[in-house]
């Protein structure tokens, strides 16, 4: 399986998938970790992915998604954005209404 | 390595000449940066597809050379 299958199965199977540097628990950038923060407030539930694991998945998901950094959040298999744009719609509160529009529950909404 | 913020605005200005780019280097260090830039390309471009095209004109420079840009854009009339 290639890393591309991997993240394509990933996305597929998991309505929110967070590639991340490190764990929620224990993230390992300052960027993962604000997003794992947005996460919690807006009260979602996703799978994290730790990219410093496994370095295939980590230079795969840059390909996959054209985008240069992680963190990376996909949402039902479509890439939302990186730190900068999650906290951009996090303040704008856009975010709660984007998982809700989505479908997908979030328990502080 | 790091880059000068001259270099970042000299990559962005030539994508887009008609760019407005304010860039602050958060941590004094040439390492980490902050740039927000406004350019009428961004029109009717998602979120993503406007900061991928800033990285884009960053030549590969983003997530290399470069670690951490804080990137806000938006569309100029």
């Amino acid at each position: 399986m290639t890393a591309h299958d991997h993240i394509t199965a990933d996305i597929q199977e998991n309505d929110v998938v967070l590639y991340m540097k490190g764990t929620p628990v224990f993230p390992q950038c300052g960027f993962s970790s604000t997003v794992v923060q947005i996460l919690s407030n807006v009260g979602v539930k996703y799978k994290a992915v730790d990219v410093l694991k496994d370095a295939e998945i980590r230079q795969g998901i840059k390909e996959f998604s054209n985008w240069p950094t992680i963190p990376q959040l996909y949402v039902k298999g479509e890439f939302v954005g990186g730190c900068d744009i999650l906290r951009e719609m996090y303040e704008a509160d856009e975010l709660a209404p984007y998982f809700a529009e989505k479908g997908i529950a979030t328990q502080n909404a | 390595m790091a880059m000068q913020a001259g270099e970042i605005e000299q990559l962005i200005k030539e994508a887009f000449p008609d760019a407005e780019i304010k860039i602050t280097d958060l941590a004094g260090d040439n390492d980490h940066f902050a740039a927000m830039v406004t350019s009428s390309a961004f029109k009717g471009k998602t979120r993503v597809q406007q900061h991928q095209m800033v990285y884009d004109a960053l030549k590969g420079r983003m997530g290399g050379v470069l670690h951490a840009l804080s990137l806000q854009t938006a569309p100029k009339d």
